[in-house]
C-alpha cells in the first residue's frame, strides 16, 4: 500500500515527533494523505519564502488579487466560486472569495481583477440579498470601471424565459462601464458542472498569463488553502440513506399529496443545522421513462455513450437525464422541425407559458421528430438533484433527517405527469442518495431568547418544524410565532397535531393560519400578517427575526410587500423609511428567506 | 341538593356565565376544527355536538392531522311540525354547510351532520331566520317537546299541540348568550342574565317531555322524564295523565344504571299543565344527582327517594294534588303509511324514510323530491317519532302533482317493504357519534334484509314486529321498548334484547350478550320457528318472546 511509509528511510524527526505525526494521520484515507503531503510541502516552501498559509494571511487585496464574487440563492454559485478559488490558488494565484451580499457595492471601484458567478433567481431576479449590489451597478449613478478586468459566469435554469438574465445584464453593464472582459461570459444551465469547469480553467489560465511569476520574485508565495478533504457526502459522492418512513400527511380529499419522509443518516457523516437542505438524487419514474421511449420510438436497450461509457438508453433516461423539466436546447432542437415552437421561442410570454405548463414528455410526444438515441440523450440535460429543506432538528432526531415532500403528480394534455424526486420518494423507494446542502442564510438566531416569526406556505413549513424542535430541545425561551398558509384546514394543515401541541404547551406563542379555499374570498398568509400588524411590529421592535419559506413567485413577494406596509403603518413611517427599515432587517440577518 | 362532590360539568355550567364559556374564542380559532374542551359541553345547550369522523380517526393521527371534526346541529321543532318554507330553508342549509342530508330524529327534531366549525354560525343563523331554533336542542335542559303528530285525525291534536308549544316556550332557557353568539345580538351591559326556572347551573342532566294522543303511542310516552297522555272527553281535550321517570339510557356493566318506564302519577287539566311541568322540572333541578352524571336523570331521583316522596313533594310545590289518572288505551305505536283523509277532508301522506335519513342516492332522490314537494305544498311537514315524515294537509287538487313527484324522484319505490322494515328505528351511531360502539344506521338496511329472509322462511313476513338498533346503550332509538333490539357493544357485536310489547309499555330484556350477527340470526331463526308453532291466537312476537325466552325467570 502506498500509505505505508518506507521503513528504510531514516526520518529527520526525533522519535517523539514522528509518533505525534503518525498519530495525527493514522485515520487519514488515501485522498487525505495525499492532500496532507501537499500541505506539508507547501509549509516547507513557505519556510523558504517567509510566507504563511492562507488562513493566517490577511485578506488584503492587491492589484494582483483575483476577487471571486458570487451571488447565490441555492448555493450553486458559491460552490462554483469556491472551486474557482481553489483552482486559482493551486495555480499560484492570489484569489479571494467574496459573497456579494456582504459586499459594499462601491468597493468594486478599487478592484483590479474580478470574477463574478451570478445566479439568476425567480423571474430574471438577482439572488436574495444581492439586490443592493446590482441595483447600484445597474443604476444610473454607477461610476466607470475602466481599469477592471473581469469575467462573468451566469447560472440559470433554461426552463425559464429569463434564462441567465442577471448574468447577461450585468456582463453587458460592466462592458458599458468600460471594464474589460478577459474571458467571455458563459451561460450555464442546471447541469453547470462541466461548462463552469471549462470557464474556470480559461479564467485561471488568462489570469496566470497576466500575473507576474510569483515564486521567482519571491513577493507572493503559492497559497495553500488548508481546507481538509471532505469526508462528508457530496453531490458527486452522495450517501445512500434508508427511507425509514414515508407517511402521507394531507387528509383524504385534499387536492395535494404531501409526504413526511424520514431518512436514516446514521453513519452518513452528515451533520446539519436547522435551515439546511438535503439534496436528493432521484431516479425518474419508470412509467415516465417508458412514455418517453414510446414518444421517441426508441428501444430501452438502445446503447448510448454517456461520459465515455456505454449505457442502455432506458438507464440513461432513468438515472442520468432530466426528463421532466424542459431545457432550452432541447426545445430548440425540436423547434427545428416545428414552426409553432420557433414562434414560441421568439415570444417571451409564450415561452414562459410553455415552460410553465409543459414537461419533456409533452414536447416529445406532441412535437414528434425522428430521434437517434444518442441525439436524444445529448439534447437532454443532466438529471440534477432536488433540494428539500430539512424538517427536523438533528438534536431532537439524532441520526435522522425528515423531509416534507409535496408529490407532484397531475394529468395534463391528456397524459400523466410526475415530479422526479417527489415521485421517487413517494412511490416506495427503499433508499435514496442524498447530500447536505448547507444554508447559512436561513438560520435560527444565536440568541435563544430572540423572538422569531416563521411565515410559510405549504411545504415551506418544513424548516419551521426543525426550528421549533430545535428551540424546544435546547430550552430556548424565545417566542415562536408560526403563520401558515395552505388551501383547506380540514386536509392541508401540515403537522397540525404537532403545532397544536406546541401551542398548548406554550412552545408556540402564536399560531395564525390562512386557508385560501375555506371561504368565498381567498385568504393568504399576508392577510393574516396585516390583521396582526400591530403585534407583528411590536415583535420586530423587540428584535424578532422573520423567516419566509415557500413559493417564490407569489407568496414571498406578497409577504415582503405586507411587511413593508405594516412597518409603514405601525411605525408611522414614510414608504421609503419603511423600505429602509425592512432593508436593515435583511442586512442584520433578521429577515431571511428560503424561497423556491 | 346532593351533598356529594359536584361533577366537573356542574362546575363548568356554573362558571360558564349562562352558557357563554369561551365559545366566541373557540369559533375564532382558525387553527383547529374543534372547540376548546369546556366549550364542547356548553355547545350542547346551543344545540350542537362536536363529533369527528371515526372512520378516519386513526389514519388522520398517523397523518399528523387532528380528527376530522364536524358538528351535529339539532333543530328544535316542537311537535315536529315545520312549514314548507322552513323545510326549504333547512334543505338549503344542509346542502350549503352540512353533508347534504337531513336527519329526522326519534324525538321529532331535524339534525344536520358534517357542519364544520366555520359553517356553524351561518347554519344556526339560517335556522333562526326561518323561525326555528337550536337552543336547548341538546344539553342539561328540557329538549324538544314531542307530540303525536296525527294531525287532524284526532280532534284533540290541535289543543295538544298548543300545549306542546306552550311547554316549549315555558322551558326555553332565558340566557341571552345564544342571541349574542349566534345572531350577533348586542351584549347589553348592566343587565344580568337570569334563569327563573333553571338557575345558573341548569338541570343535572337532559330532560325530555312528550305528549301522547291515544290511541297512538308513537311518541313512546313511557320513555321520557315527563309524559302527558291526552285525555279526550266529549270530543274535547280535557287534560292529561301525568307520567314521570321514564328514560332509556344505561351504561354497559353498570347495574346501577338502567332504562325505566315512566309511572303514571295522576291527571291534570290543560290549564294545570304548565304548572305541573315547571314544578317537575324544579324538583329535578333541586334534587337531581349533580355528582354522578350517569345517575342524574329524573328516573334515578324518583327511584332513590321513592315515588311517594316525589308525588308529595310535587303536590306541595303545586299547592294542589293531581286527580286520579283517567283510563286510556294505546292500540299502536308505528306509523300508518300512505294516504289518509283527515276529518277536515284534507290528505295526510305518511312517508317511510329509512332510518330518518333524507338524502339523495342514485335510485332514491328523497332530498330532491321533498324539496320539489315543499315548493308546491300548502300544508305542512310533520316529523314522526318513528323517524318518518308526514306531508300534512294536502288538498285534493294538489295530490296528483305530489304523487307525480314521489314517483319521479324514486320516493315511491322506497315505500314498500315488510312491516318490520318500515317500523325499524336506528340511531346515527358510526361514523359521527362519539358514543357509538357499533354500527346502527349504516347497518340497519343489511340486518333488516337478513331478518326479513328469516321471516319469509317462517311465513312471518307480514307480521308487525318492532326492531330497533342503537350503537351504544344510551338509547337514542328507544331500544328497550322494542320487541327486538340490538344494542351495540363493540364493532360487529351487540346485546340482543327481546320481549318488549307492541305498544311501548313493557320493556324488553337482555336475551344474549355480546353476540355477532350470526348469533343474532341463529337466535331469531329458532325463536321465529317456535313462534310459528307455539304462538297463542293474536299473540304478538314481543309477548311470545317475553313468555318463552324468559320462561321461569323473574320478570
Amino acid at each position: 500500500m502506498a500509505a505505508v511509509p518506507n521503513p528504510d528511510i531514516t526520518p529527520p524527526l526525533p522519535g517523539e515527533d514522528l509518533q505525534v505525526l503518525r498519530a495525527a494521520v493514522a485515520k487519514f484515507d488515501y485522498d487525505q494523505l495525499l492532500w496532507a503531503s501537499g500541505y506539508l510541502a507547501g509549509l516547507a516552501r513557505a519556510t523558504l519564502t517567509g510566507a504563511v498559509p492562507a488562513e493566517e494571511a490577511g485578506q488584503s487585496a492587491t492589484a494582483e488579487t483575483w476577487n471571486v464574487f458570487y451571488a447565490t440563492e441555492t448555493g450553486n454559485s458559491r460552490r462554483v466560486a469556491e472551486s474557482l478559488v481553489e483552482r486559482a490558488r493551486s495555480a499560484g494565484l492570489d484569489a479571494q472569495l467574496q459573497d456579494l451580499r456582504d459586499y459594499k457595492p462601491k468597493a468594486l471601484t478599487k478592484v483590479a481583477n474580478a470574477v463574478f458567478v451570478v445566479a439568476t433567481h425567480g423571474i430574471g431576479e438577482p439572488p436574495d440579498g444581492s439586490e443592493a449590489f446590482f441595483e447600484f451597478w445597474l443604476g444610473e449613478r454607477a461610476p466607470r470601471l475602466e481599469s477592471l478586468n473581469y469575467s462573468v459566469l451566469a447560472l440559470g435554469d433554461s426552463s425559464y424565459a429569463d434564462f441567465c438574465a442577471m448574468g447577461q445584464v450585468f456582463d453587458e453593464r460592466l462592458r458599458a462601464l468600460g471594464a474589460t472582459a478577459v474571458v467571455d461570459r458563459v451561460d450555464c444551465d442546471l447541469d453547470f458542472d462541466s461548462p463552469a469547469a471549462d470557464w474556470a480553467e480559461r479564467v485561471v489560465s488568462r489570469a496566470s498569463e497576466t500575473a507576474k511569476p510569483q515564486v521567482s520574485t519571491g513577493t507572493r508565495p503559492a497559497r495553500l488553502h488548508a481546507v481538509p478533504k471532505q469526508t462528508v457526502p457530496t453531490r458527486e459522492r452522495p450517501f445512500t440513506a434508508e427511507i425509514l418512513l414515508n407517511q402521507p400527511i394531507t387528509g383524504r380529499g385534499s387536492s395535494k399529496d404531501v409526504r413526511h419522509i424520514e431518512l436514516d443518516l446514521e453513519s452518513s457523516g452528515i451533520t446539519y443545522l436547522p435551515g439546511d437542505s438535503l439534496g436528493v438524487l432521484p431516479k425518474n419514474p419508470p412509467q415516465l421513462v417508458e412514455a418517453v421511449l414510446e414518444a421517441v420510438k426508441l428501444g430501452a436497450a438502445d446503447e448510448v455513450t454517456l461520459n465515455g461509457e456505454q449505457v442502455a438508453l432506458a438507464d440513461a433516461l432513468s438515472e442520468h437525464r432530466e426528463i421532466t423539466v424542459i431545457n432550452r436546447p432541447l426545445l430548440e432542437t425540436v423547434a427545428g422541425l416545428h414552426d409553432e415552437l420557433r414562434q414560441v421561442l421568439s415570444d417571451r410570454t409564450r415561452l414562459t407559458g410553455f415552460f410553465g405548463t409543459r414537461q419533456v414528455i409533452d414536447l416529445l410526444a406532441d412535437y414528434p421528430k425522428p430521434w437517434t438515441a444518442q441525439e436524444l440523450v445529448d439534447s437532454l440535460r443532466r438529471l440534477t438533484p432536488r433540494l428539500y429543506s430539512i424538517a427536523s432538528s438533528p438534536d431532537a432526531n439524532p441520526g435522522e433527517a425528515h423531509l416534507t415532500v409535496g408529490v407532484v403528480r397531475y394529468e395534463e394534455f391528456g397524459r400523466p405527469h410526475w415530479g422526479a424526486a417527489s415521485s421517487f420518494l413517494a412511490d416506495g423507494a427503499g433508499e435514496v442518495p442524498v447530500f447536505l446542502e448547507p444554508n447559512d442564510r436561513f438560520r435560527l438566531p444565536d440568541d435563544g431568547d430572540a423572538p422569531i416569526v416563521m411565515i410559510g406556505a405549504g411545504t415551506g413549513v418544513a424548516p419551521y418544524r426543525a426550528f421549533v424542535e430545535h428551540r424546544l430541545e435546547h430550552g430556548h425561551k424565545g417566542d415562536n410565532w408560526l403563520v401558515f398558509g395552505e388551501r383547506q384546514l380540514a386536509t392541508d394543515f401540515l403537522y397540525q397535531l404537532e403545532w397544536l401541541r406546541y401551542r398548548r404547551d406554550g412552545v408556540l406563542t402564536r399560531l395564525d393560519v390562512a386557508f385560501s379555499r375555506d371561504q368565498a374570498e381567498k385568504i393568504y398568509v399576508q392577510h393574516r400578517l396585516r390583521e396582526q400588524s400591530r403585534v407583528l411590529f411590536e415583535w420586530l421592535e423587540r428584535g424578532a427575526h422573520v423567516y419566509v419559506c415557500g413559493d417564490a413567485e407569489r407568496m414571498a413577494g406578497d409577504v415582503h410587500q405586507a411587511l413593508v406596509e405594516i412597518v409603514q403603518k405601525e411605525g408611522g413611517m414614510t414608504g421609503e423609511r419603511a423600505q429602509e427599515y425592512v432593508g436593515n432587517l435583511k442586512a442584520a440577518r433578521r429577515y431571511q428567506r428560503d424561497v423556491y | 341538593m346532593n351533598d356529594k362532590v359536584l361533577s366537573a360539568v356542574e362546575h363548568l355550567k356554573k362558571r360558564s356565565n349562562y352558557l357563554r364559556g369561551t365559545l366566541v374564542e373557540s369559533l375564532a380559532d382558525a387553527a383547529t376544527g374543534a372547540l376548546a374542551e369546556d366549550d364542547t359541553q356548553l355547545s350542547k345547550f346551543h344545540g350542537f355536538y362536536q363529533q369527528d369522523d371515526r372512520d378516519v380517526r386513526a389514519e388522520r393521527t398517523r397523518r399528523k392531522l387532528e380528527p376530522a371534526y364536524s358538528f351535529m346541529v339539532r333543530v328544535r321543532v316542537p311537535g315536529g311540525i315545520a312549514t314548507p318554507a322552513q323545510w326549504l330553508a333547512l334543505d338549503s342549509l344542509a346542502t350549503a354547510h352540512g353533508n347534504g342530508t337531513l336527519r329526522l330524529t326519534t324525538r321529532q327534531a331535524f339534525q344536520f351532520h358534517g357542519i364544520v366549525k366555520s359553517g356553524l354560525k351561518a347554519t344556526i343563523r339560517g335556522i333562526n331566520d326561518c323561525l326555528l331554533s337550536t337552543i336547548a336542542a341538546c344539553g342539561d335542559v328540557n329538549r324538544n317537546i314531542m307530540c303525536t303528530p296525527l294531525a287532524e285525525v284526532s280532534d284533540v291534536h290541535e289543543k295538544a299541540y298548543e300545549t306542546a308549544i306552550a311547554l316549549s316556550r315555558l322551558l326555553e332557557p332565558r340566557t341571552r348568550a345564544y342571541h349574542e353568539i349566534w345572531l350577533d345580538g348586542e351584549r347589553i351591559e348592566g343587565t344580568a342574565d337570569s334563569e327563573p326556572i333553571y338557575g345558573d347551573s341548569y338541570l343535572p342532566r337532559k330532560f325530555k317531555v312528550t305528549i301522547a294522543i291515544p290511541p297512538s303511542n308513537d311518541v313512546d310516552v313511557f320513555a321520557h322524564d315527563l309524559g302527558f297522555i291526552a285525555i279526550e272527553r266529549n270530543g274535547e281535550l280535557a287534560g292529561f295523565n301525568v307520567l314521570v321517570g321514564g328514560g332509556m339510557g344505561a351504561t354497559h356493566g353498570e347495574p346501577e344504571t338502567y332504562p325505566r318506564v315512566a309511572d303514571v302519577i295522576g291527571f291534570c287539566t290543560v290549564e294545570q299543565t304548565l304548572a305541573v311541568a315547571e314544578q317537575v322540572v324544579a324538583l329535578q333541578r333541586d334534587y337531581g344527582n349533580r355528582s354522578n352524571r350517569k345517575r342524574a336523570r329524573l328516573k334515578y331521583t324518583i327511584d332513590d327517594r321513592g315515588l311517594e316522596w316525589f308525588r308529595e313533594a310535587l303536590f306541595e310545590r303545586l299547592g294542589f294534588s293531581l286527580a286520579s289518572p283517567e283510563p286510556f288505551e294505546f292500540r299502536s305505536r308505528g306509523d300508518d303509511f300512505g294516504w289518509r283523509r283527515d276529518r277536515r277532508g284534507r290528505w295526510q301522506l305518511t312517508l317511510f324514510i329509512p332510518a330518518g335519513r333524507i338524502k339523495d342516492t342514485a335510485q332514491h332522490r328523497v332530498l330532491s323530491g321533498l324539496r320539489e314537494i315543499a315548493r308546491i305544498h300548502t300544508g305542512d311537514f310533520r316529523v314522526t317519532p318513528n323517524q318518518n315524515l308526514i306531508v300534512s294537509g294536502i288538498a285534493d287538487d294538489e295530490r296528483p302533482a305530489i304523487e307525480k313527484l314521489l314517483a319521479e324522484f324514486g320516493v315511491l319505490e322506497l315505500q314498500g317493504g315488510s312491516p318490520l322494515r318500515r317500523q325499524a328505528l336506528a340511531c346515527v351511531a358510526l361514523p359521527t357519534c362519539g358514543l357509538a360502539m357499533a354500527e346502527a344506521e349504516r347497518y340497519l338496511p343489511e340486518i333488516t334484509t337478513k331478518i326479513e329472509t328469516l321471516l319469509e322462511r317462517h311465513g312471518l313476513i307480514g307480521e308487525d314486529i318492532s326492531l330497533r338498533i342503537t350503537g351504544c346503550p344510551n338509547g337514542c332509538a328507544r331500544p328497550y321498548l322494542a320487541e327486538i333490539a340490538l344494542v351495540g357493544k363493540a364493532p360487529g357485536r351487540y346485546n340482543l334484547f327481546l320481549g318488549g310489547d307492541a305498544h311501548g309499555r313493557r320493556m324488553n330484556r337482555l336475551a344474549e350478550e355480546n353476540i355477532d350477527e350470526t348469533g343474532v340470526l341463529d337466535m331469531l331463526d329458532r325463536l321465529f320457528a317456535r313462534f310459528t308453532a307455539e304462538r297463542a291466537a293474536g299473540e304478538s312476537f314481543g309477548d311470545f318472546a317475553a313468555r318463552s325466552v324468559f320462561a321461569g325467570e323473574r320478570s
